[in-house]
């Protein structure tokens, strides 16, 4: 017998929690199935509604005020403006240390990259960080941690105009972590607190790390690190270092794997779990059956198919990163319905060749009708009970506009809400 | 004259290094005058095989006994550069028995060791290999890193007082009555290019004699003193892939022919190539459909390549030369061989011999017997030592030491940081501080970055072909930033961030004939790292100046949240 619920979510990435939560939320009876690791993991956990228009102006105060005027095929335009802040509403009342609901301009923060980058929501471990805030800033970087260094980011941040005074100063990390150390290694010992030994004595991860910084510290307010503080404590662990300094201490965020992305995701799990749905992740859909309506999909799990059905489903499978769309020499597609993706002929015709150029593939992805069902060539229903949310959309360039996050929330929540309507 | 003749060389690829090396071992006062950077040219472009010389052993007998002669050479003095992989030459059913027996023959008469295995030995050696492989030829093929081996010989070079300049283009030939008497060079500026020797201006730099080294450049500075040179430069696409489908040199055994050889070099493997006449060597077209036919053809011998992933492809051009009254129509036809042009001879211009044609394999010969030349000139007599004398990093080099617990580094790290390094292994890796992997496809730690750096200057890009750094799987998804980070430490944001921006354009340029499939995710992906993460793409730095009173600075109103330690998130997660 096949396993049964009302609203099947494909995929456990930001669009596909928010579609399940929202479902389930609605009264539905919600399974979802995931495959690979979340691309939270990559994602530096800030969450961005709109940072540029597509025609590149920017960065935008106001996220909102620029969606009416998107084109057609963007998925904000499919969705409104209502929605997108909606789900917004939904993102704050359900995911905890998360700070920016108090206003609806962007704000900016410092990447490690070493620019500016306006977003719409941000982790409480990054708020002392704002850019726009014109407290002066000490920038701490871990000797062994190749992917921030102080120095550089500082420098790179003046430049870019920052209204405050930003230094930077490298330390080593106290106790004996191999030079290749992950960061969960420096966020579990934070967290435990556990002793490290510092010239022969043992002391306290906190304390020690604390008396590394102390000295270098000169009149700054405000205390950046990378995304390493902490990961079940983060709040305790930045807690404790700001008292012990003196000063706010916040995080950077951080390239993969980033904490902020994986506690983001731990907290979506959380919430849904909490909501009650049945949570399944590891295993691929290999197939399905039905023509014009999904009858059922089949995971594979050790080597057996095994069905799964539902009345509706939900499509949250990723873009190219997260393999929900994928591409061979002579065409780009959608593996898991073999959903219709609209794209160039020639391959070439895929890309600019300028690196940050306005990339045709960066917008690749399924079109759908104003209930994000996903259509053919023609503009037809590919089927009449699947949506699509996130990533796996077409006609937008997350990267570009700084949008990721506010797509999937916005497209993810309208797509759970009415498969559930649809369902009951 | 001086009390040793000065001798101006013009090309900084493998030829041109390989004379200035053994002109300054004989003790000549040497200047070497390249373009670009070392291995601008043709070297820089080429497939890294060490040819057994197999692959002429059947058309072209005298360049396959040049190639036997430095293939054995270059594994001594050279080692670290070289990986002897071995190679074969595969016979699939529609080949022909006769030819496959006149490789065979052809093999023996160049004392190319060569045995015959059948398709069952074959693929127990590579397991990949079709199952309709008959049978094949082994022969001593290996993989060479160019960049490696062309830095280590500029090493060497300049340690017996020879003067390199990189970015210095040769403008003009200077002749007085019927001589070449010098060069005039004008010198690049820019931290980019302070690669070695100086910076800025122009220079009408004096010689005794000049060598034109400069491959398929080799005509614009014949034309410089009026003389023609007709070098047939011919292209060839490589198309890279992401892991190594095969660990020996797989030749296809047939007569000349498109898409014939995958070369394993470091972690990817090479397929190549085309043979294609063009005009212009610094301006033709590369075209997808080039690539198209490495995988197509080649599938016939490693089918896996049909899906398997490619990181990228380039293309090289080949210097061809054959006197012009041979005429051949097809490039396919024109020798492999190496010319020398003496100009008196030839064109009654004295001070001046051309070297064109040639191998990779063979430049060191090149470099032997043009320094006879120029030594003739002169009436010296000494002796080329060049065949004897193992280049900075392969001296003493017997054993790998265990410098994984040395210099504490992973296994994996180690190892590969000491077969790039070679004997330097152990000035490079002895550092003060802890050395972290900045490059993790291609193992490349912080140490061997700053080696490079100090080496290269504010180019990104010359770091990456000294180390490897950023040419694996990620194709510097992951490390362009980190690489520039390192950089940082030497120079300047805004030449560091020039630096970076150049590093990230290139490592573009070559994936765009590989996006398809898993590297256009990976694409993707590194658009999201660089673009969404870094939010490089719109760099305030680089671009108009940022209101920034004008966005949130938080619930609290700016400077007054001086409550120091109180965090206002109400966690719910938090448990302590």
């Amino acid at each position: 017998m096949a396993i049964e619920s009302e609203v099947l979510v494909i995929g456990g990435g930001l669009a596909g929690l928010t579609s399940a939560l929202s479902a389930a939320r609605e009264g539905a009876d919600v399974r979802l199935v995931s495959y690979k690791q979340s691309t939270l993991r990559n994602a530096s956990g800030l969450v961005d509604i709109l940072g540029y228009t597509p025609d590149g102006e920017g960065p935008l105060t106001d996220p909102y005020e620029a969606i009416p005027d998107l084109p057609d095929e963007h998925p904000y335009s499919t969705v409104g403006l209502r929605t997108v802040k909606e789900a917004m509403g939904l993102f704050d009342e359900v995911v905890p240390n998360y700070q920016g609901e108090h206003t609806e301009t962007n704000a900016l923060l410092p990447t490690h990259g070493g620019t500016v980058k306006p977003t719409a929501r941000y982790p409480a471990s990054a708020a002392p960080g704002l850019a726009s805030d014109d407290r002066d800033v000490l920038l701490v970087g871990l000797e062994s941690m190749v992917d921030f260094d102080a120095q550089h980011v500082a420098a790179h941040l003046e430049n870019a105009g920052v209204p405050f005074d930003v230094r930077g100063e490298t330390i080593r990390f106290p106790g004996d972590l191999r030079a290749d150390a992950k960061v969960t290694r420096y966020a579990k010992l934070l967290d435990t607190n556990s002793e490290v030994p510092v010239r022969g004595r043992n002391k306290m991860a906190r304390d020690a790390l604390a008396e590394r910084v102390n000295p270098l510290l000169e009149d700054e307010e405000r205390v950046g690190l990378p995304a390493i503080l902490g990961d079940d404590h983060a709040r305790s662990v930045r807690a404790a270092l700001s008292q012990k300094l003196g000063a706010e201490v916040f995080e950077v965020p951080m390239g993969p794997p980033s904490l902020p992305g994986l506690r983001l995701e731990d907290a979506l799990f959380e919430a849904l779990d909490e909501a009650g749905a049945s949570i399944e992740t590891g295993n691929p859909v290999a197939d399905f059956d039905g023509e014009d309506r999904v009858e059922r999909i089949y995971i594979e799990k050790n080597g057996a198919k095994i069905p799964n059905t539902a009345d509706q489903y939900v499509l949250a499978t990723g873009g190219l990163v997260g393999k929900g769309i994928e591409s061979n020499r002579e065409n780009v597609y959608e593996p898991v319905f073999d959903c219709h993706v609209d794209n160039a002929a020639d391959r070439y015709e895929w890309f600019e060749n300028d690196v940050f150029g306005d990339h045709p593939f960066a917008t690749y992805g399924v079109a759908t009708d104003p209930d994000l069902r996903p259509t053919d060539a023609d503009g037809d229903l590919e089927f009449e009970n699947v949506r699509a949310a996130g990533g796996v959309l077409g006609g937008y360039d997350y990267a570009a506009e700084k949008s990721g996050s506010g797509v999937s929330l916005s497209t993810g929540y309208a797509a759970g809400q009415s498969a559930a309507q649809e369902a009951l | 004259m001086a009390s040793v003749p000065h001798i101006a060389v013009i090309g900084g690829g493998s030829t041109g290094i390989g004379i200035a090396r053994d002109l300054a071992m004989r003790g000549l006062d040497v200047t070497l005058v390249e373009q670009g950077n070392l291995t601008h040219g043709t070297t820089g472009r080429m497939h890294g095989l060490l040819h057994s010389g197999g692959r002429y052993a059947v058309s072209d007998q005298a360049s396959a006994n040049e190639c036997i002669e430095e293939n054995k050479v270059l594994r001594d003095i050279a080692s670290h550069c070289v990986e002897m992989t071995g190679g074969m030459f595969v016979k699939r059913p529609e080949d022909t028995e006769e030819y496959f027996e006149e490789k065979l023959e052809g093999c023996k008469a160049c004392d190319i060791p060569a045995e015959v295995i059948s398709g069952e030995e074959a693929r127990a050696i590579e397991p990949h290999l079709a199952r309709d492989i008959d049978k094949a030829i082994t022969v001593p093929d290996g993989a060479i890193d160019p960049f490696r081996l062309v830095v280590a010989n500029a090493a060497s070079a300049e340690e017996h007082g020879a003067r390199i300049e990189t970015h210095s283009k040769v403008t003009d030939l200077v002749v007085e009555d019927d001589e070449v008497v010098g060069v005039e060079v004008e010198h690049q500026t820019g931290p980019d290019k302070k690669v070695r020797g100086t910076e800025g201006g122009t220079e009408q730099i004096r010689a005794d004699y000049v060598v034109n080294a400069t491959g398929a450049w080799a005509g614009r500075i014949g034309d410089m003193a009026n003389v023609d040179i007709e070098v047939r430069p011919s292209k060839g696409v490589m198309t890279i892939m992401n892991i190594r489908q095969v660990d020996t040199v797989i030749n296809r055994c047939r007569p000349k022919g498109d898409a014939d050889i995958i070369v394993p070099h470091e972690t990817t493997a090479i397929l190549g190539t085309t043979d294609e006449e063009v005009d212009d060597p610094e301006d033709y077209p590369e075209e997808g459909w080039e690539v198209e036919l490495m995988i197509d053809t080649l599938k016939e011998l490693v089918p896996m390549l049909e899906e398997a992933r490619t990181i990228r492809s380039f293309w090289g051009v080949r210097p061809l030369y054959e006197p012009p009254d041979v005429g051949s129509d097809d490039p396919t036809d024109i020798t492999r061989d190496y010319f020398l042009l003496d100009h008196e001879e030839r064109d009654d211009l004295h001070g001046m011999t051309s070297i064109v044609g040639g191998k990779f394999t063979t430049y060191r010969m090149m470099g032997e017997e043009i320094s006879d030349h120029v030594c003739d000139q002169f009436g010296i007599d000494a002796e080329c030592r060049t065949a004897e004398v193992p280049l900075p990093g392969s001296e003493d080099f017997s054993v790998l030491r265990d410098y994984m617990d040395e210099f504490g580094l992973r296994s994996p790290i180690g190892r590969r940081s000491v077969e790039r390094l070679g004997s330097r292994a152990e000035d490079v890796l002895n550092t003060d501080g802890p050395n972290p992997t900045v490059c993790e496809c291609e193992a490349v730690t912080r140490a061997e970055i700053k080696d490079a750096i100090s080496q290269s200057g504010a180019n990104l890009n010359a770091v990456r072909i000294r180390t490897r750094a950023s040419m694996g799987n990620c194709q510097g998804g992951f490390c362009c930033n980190r690489m520039a980070s390192e950089l940082h430490g030497e120079f300047d944001e805004q030449i560091t961030r020039e630096a970076w921006d150049a590093l990230l354009q290139e490592r573009w340029k070559g994936q765009r004939h590989a996006l398809w499939g898993q590297q256009l995710s990976q694409a993707a992906l590194n658009y999201a790292l660089h673009a969404t993460t870094q939010n490089r793409d719109n760099d305030p730095a680089d671009g108009e100046p940022v209101d920034f009173a004008a966005f949130d600075s938080g619930p609290t109103p700016t400077g007054t949240s001086g409550q120091t330690g109180v965090v206002t998130d109400g966690g719910t997660r938090d448990g302590d």
